[in-house]
């Protein structure tokens, strides 16, 4: 038989064609244990996709374990293609947030674009309409012109692909660190809407049902995507990769996504995934794994963009905008007819069989033959050997600030830094309002508020996404927790019970022990926050390898939560509402400079972040829920990047009223001015209200009265110190924060 | 009185304008593959990317059957909205005079704006005061309103300016800050704000919903 396979197959699947897709001799040896002979050039080329980090998670698989799944309102757990929730009313979230860091790092526009196309079709692949997009964006500084090609071609290829199939992207997050210069961080959050018995499954079933394939031609575009670019280091803008990043095609998008949820409106189909990483390879083995039968399929049968494809590239391709389905074929004559009507492709090319085998045919000539388990579940896994790193991984950022200068000088430095500044330039350039469901729109609520009503639900939810890799960098178990409980307090700030998490884990290479150690923490961290908090980990992403010659990235989980809240017109806003409301801090607080932005600024990073009262912190997040949500809190808004100074100044600016307050009580806690104005850590949010609205804040936790709304200034008093600045001047410098920089 | 809502496979905004119709109307969709306009007293193009706009915007969508139909119906005197994309493809088939180019930072832009409604005797802004200020958002990258001078006097002259950017709103830097603008006969309107994304307090604006109320006010043909 092999000979039978080696002749139908002129490429061979020796150990030096393995190590040159990225095997390893080992997984080599492995692979011909598995199959009793030596693969052909045909399963080679699906074993080393199958078996790459970005498809198996071989170095992390064992870590994710440690993250807690299980939650009262999970519908679908980690390994479908999004997680989901309950939301009530019959309806149930999917969500889930995906890595396209590599592609963008080649060629930003398309590699952005198509990220959102891949979790959106992840999204709607379990019968969820998509409703809103976020993402994590992470670029080198802005004085680089490569960062700033990176992240305006970012932000254009977001934005292309997300307007265009009537997606609202609702909400994210931008870092420019020195971190990030080689290897740039483009992760994608796609959340979307279900009745509950409409989500579906991936698993195929039922021996004799017809596989069919929807959407675009497959070409050679992305061919190898998954091993030859997420699954190892970049060399910066290597021109050879350029031909592994994929061209999306939105339209083709929006069709196939009102063509997949009218089938399965219908009922039509038994099973439905998206053909992502490794294409057909994995969307074949992964359907045909969960539902433990075996897959014949055919090459010869799949519509090709270009002539004189072999098998193997037809079989990785990466051609963006296809699914792939289980049908039986008495319905077969119907899913045409609605594709007809959507004017998408649909062919037959295979079918479920009974013998747990993916076998690869050509033109009816078996060219690859391979059980399914050994593809899906034989892959080795690694285990990590974590060790703390021993000496210094990151170098101090450069420095741009000194230590000597006025609060007000530093403050409106701080505002104009492009990790703080307003991120407009970026969101101007989404549809945020798309699917009329969006009540907080980017840049006015700690989170993205989308109401449920038009679609037969109630209340709405809240979404948002976080995640500070330079915290991180800093103390990767403290700093994995401090994302968790900034996006649950986002949360908490207009009045949502978180419900779900997603999480992305972009970190160096996983094989150096220091790496290992930044993840094993990392993971660590997320865990206990999540317990502590009661959230679930519904699904995620793993993107190792992120490093170049000049070393990692800053170690960067990024935590997306969803949360639901009962009343929309309750849900505060981060701007201060009227003249003569009480401005009040929400503790616990305890900010300190070590890691923030403005040790950045001033060109210091930290070694280690001080302790997280997690308990406390998670009994302050529900209290505060629990207020908003009874209604009254005019504004909220948590302290952040730049400390309680730059929120206060945001709550100002989106309000368009000044502000007074009076710290002197607070710095005799805190120990300090400047920590005091600009620290960081976990917890304090600003509130404002009338008295009467805030009270009740005080008997359930920690509140500090701190001054009031009213005038055009923003003043900040300190015993005989103070701080006042004009509000044209405090909005100059966070609106030309950004554009400053590309003039 | 019911509206159409045209969709095309690229359209986005569609079900936006459906929702806004119906709280003054009924209203259905109308495929863009048949000429059946199924009866109904106002058209709605709505935003979105018709055919994906890969080519000019609107240049595709101007041959569909259902443009066939509303050509006729708009010949005939029945109201046409037009709203961002639907705005391009009524540029493209003729329907209204001058052309939508792109922004002049070139870039897509969302953001709320405000307009003056410039004529209230249309059978669009009939509900409004002339004069009057509305919060409305934009959404576009081709919403860059362009006609030669003279057809800009033309315009101005024949009150078919409808809708303008207030000084200091005009996102794309469109001539004469012109937001909208109707066909001689003053039955055809395109506009680039999207009055469908402003019917509702929740969402930032009810100022848009004048605009459906207006039509919905029209005795049924």
């Amino acid at each position: 038989m092999t000979d039978k396979l080696m002749r139908a197959e002129r490429t061979s699947g020796n150990e030096e064609d393995a190590r040159s897709l990225g095997l390893t001799a080992q997984e080599h040896h492995r692979i011909v244990d598995l199959l009793g002979r030596e693969p052909n050039g045909v399963e080679l080329a699906v074993f080393s996709l199958m078996w790459s980090e970005h498809c198996s998670y071989k170095h992390s698989r064992k870590l994710l374990r440690r993250l807690p799944t299980e939650g009262a309102h999970v519908v679908m757990g980690p390994g479908e293609n999004a997680g989901a929730v309950d939301v009530g009313d019959g309806l149930c979230v999917a969500f889930k947030v995906e890595s396209h860091n590599h592609p963008s790092a080649v060629e930003p526009f398309q590699g952005a674009a198509t990220g959102v196309g891949g979790i959106v079709r992840d999204v709607f692949a379990v019968g969820a309409r998509p409703i809103a997009l976020l993402d994590s964006l992470r670029f080198g500084e802005l004085d680089s012109p490569r960062s700033r090609y990176l992240f305006s071609g970012a932000v254009a290829g977001i934005g292309h692909y997300g307007n265009s199939i009537g997606v609202a992207t609702v909400g994210g997050e931008i870092y420019f660190e020195p971190a990030y210069e080689s290897n740039c961080l483009v992760n994608a959050m796609c959340v979307g809407l279900a009745p509950r018995e409409r989500l579906i499954r991936s698993a195929a079933a039922g021996e004799g049902n017809q596989l069919v394939l929807l959407g675009a031609l497959t070409g050679r575009d992305g061919i190898g995507g998954a091993s030859v670019l997420a699954s190892a280091q970049l060399d910066v803008g290597d021109p050879s990769k350029r031909p592994s990043v994929q061209i999306g095609d939105p339209f083709e998008e929006k069709k196939l996504l009102e063509c997949s949820l009218e089938l399965l409106e219908r009922g039509l189909l038994r099973s439905l995934q998206d053909l992502g990483a490794a294409g057909l390879s994995s969307s074949a083995s992964e359907m045909a794994s969960k539902g433990a039968v075996g897959i014949d399929l055919d090459v010869a049968r799949v519509p090709l963009r270009e002539q004189g494809m072999e098998a193997f590239e037809i079989m990785v391709s990466e051609s963006q905008e296809r699914m792939l389905c289980v049908v039986e074929p008495e319905r077969l004559g119907h899913v045409l007819g609605v594709c007809a009507h959507w004017e998408v492709r649909a062919t037959t090319i295979g079918e479920v069989t009974g013998s747990g085998r993916l076998r690869v045919l050509e033109r009816g000539h078996v060219v690859g033959d391979m059980p399914v388990t050994a593809l899906v579940d034989d892959c080795p896994l690694y285990d990590l050997a974590p060790a703390p790193p021993t000496a210094r991984v990151y170098p101090d950022p450069p420095r741009r600030l000194p230590d000597a200068g006025s609060a007000a000088d530093t403050l409106l430095a701080l505002l104009a830094s492009p990790n703080i500044a307003s991120k407009r330039f970026a969101y101007e350039q989404y549809d945020s309002i798309v699917g009329s469901r969006t009540v907080r729109r980017p840049g006015t609520a700690d989170a993205a508020v989308l109401m449920l009503a038009g679609d037969g639900g109630s209340g709405a939810l809240a979404i948002a996404i976080d995640g500070n890799g330079r915290r991180v960098a800093c103390d990767p178990y403290t700093g994995a927790i401090e994302a968790v409980l900034e996006c649950a307090r986002n949360l908490a700030c207009v009045g949502a019970e978180p419900l779900g998490l997603t999480n992305c884990l972009n970190f160096g290479n996983p094989e150096k022990p220091h790496v290992a150690w930044q993840l094993e923490r990392a993971v660590d961290g997320l865990a206990a926050a999540c317990r502590a908090l009661m959230v679930p980990v519904v699904g995620g992403n793993v993107s190792l390898y992120n490093e170049s010659d000049e070393g990692p990235i800053y170690p960067t989980p990024v935590v997306g939560m969803v949360g639901r809240l009962a009343d929309p017109a309750l849900a505060p806003g981060i701007g201060l509402r009227e003249p003569g409301h009480a401005i009040a801090l929400v503790g616990p607080f305890a900010p300190a400079l070590a890691g923030s932005e403005l040790e950045r600024l001033r060109g210091r990073m930290a070694d280690g972040l001080a302790e997280v009262d997690l308990e406390a912190q998670a009994r302050a997040i529900v209290a505060l829920r629990e207020a908003v949500a009874t209604g009254g809190i005019a504004s909220a808004h948590d302290i952040s990047d730049g400390g309680l100074a730059c929120a206060l100044a945001e709550c100002v600016l989106d309000g368009g009223i000044g502000a007074r307050v009076e710290l002197e009580a607070l710095a005799a806690t805190v120990g300090g001015e400047e920590a005091t104005l600009f620290g960081e850590g976990a917890g304090g949010v600003l509130v404002s209200g009338p008295i009467e609205a805030l009270q009740p804040l005080s008997e359930t936790g920690e509140l500090l009265w701190l001054g009031e709304a009213g005038g055009e200034a923003l003043e900040l008093r300190m015993g005989a110190d103070s701080l006042s600045l004009s509000m044209s001047q405090v909005r100059a410098a966070y609106e030309r924060g950004i554009p400053d920089r590309f003039s | 009185m019911k509206f159409g809502v045209v969709r095309f496979p690229g359209s986005c905004d569609e079900h936006d304008a459906l929702l806004a119709c119906r709280r003054f109307a009924d209203a259905e969709l109308l495929w863009h593959g048949e000429r059946d306009l199924k009866g109904v007293d106002a058209v709605v193009i709505p935003g979105g990317f018709s055919y994906g706009d890969y080519l000019r915007v609107g240049a595709i969508a101007r041959f569909s059957p259902v443009m066939e139909a509303v050509g006729e119906w708009a010949a005939a005197g029945g109201p046409v909205l037009g709203i961002c994309n639907g705005f391009q493809v009524l540029c493209e088939a003729g329907l209204l005079p001058g052309a939508l180019l792109v922004n002049a930072e070139l870039r897509f832009l969302c953001r709320q704006v405000e307009v003056e409604v410039v004529n209230a005797e249309t059978p669009f802004t009939s509900t409004c005061d002339p004069g009057e200020r509305l919060s409305v958002p934009v959404k576009h990258t081709t919403g860059r309103y362009f006609a030669p001078e003279l057809e800009l006097d033309e315009l101005e002259r024949s009150g078919q300016v409808v809708l303008r950017y207030l000084p200091g709103q005009n996102p794309n830097d469109s001539r004469r800050d012109i937001a909208g603008v109707t066909n001689r006969a003053g039955n055809v309107l395109g506009l680039m704000p999207h009055p469908e994304h402003a019917v509702d307090a929740l969402t930032g604006s009810t100022d848009g919903a004048r605009i459906f109320e207006s039509l919905a006010s029209l005795s049924p043909a």
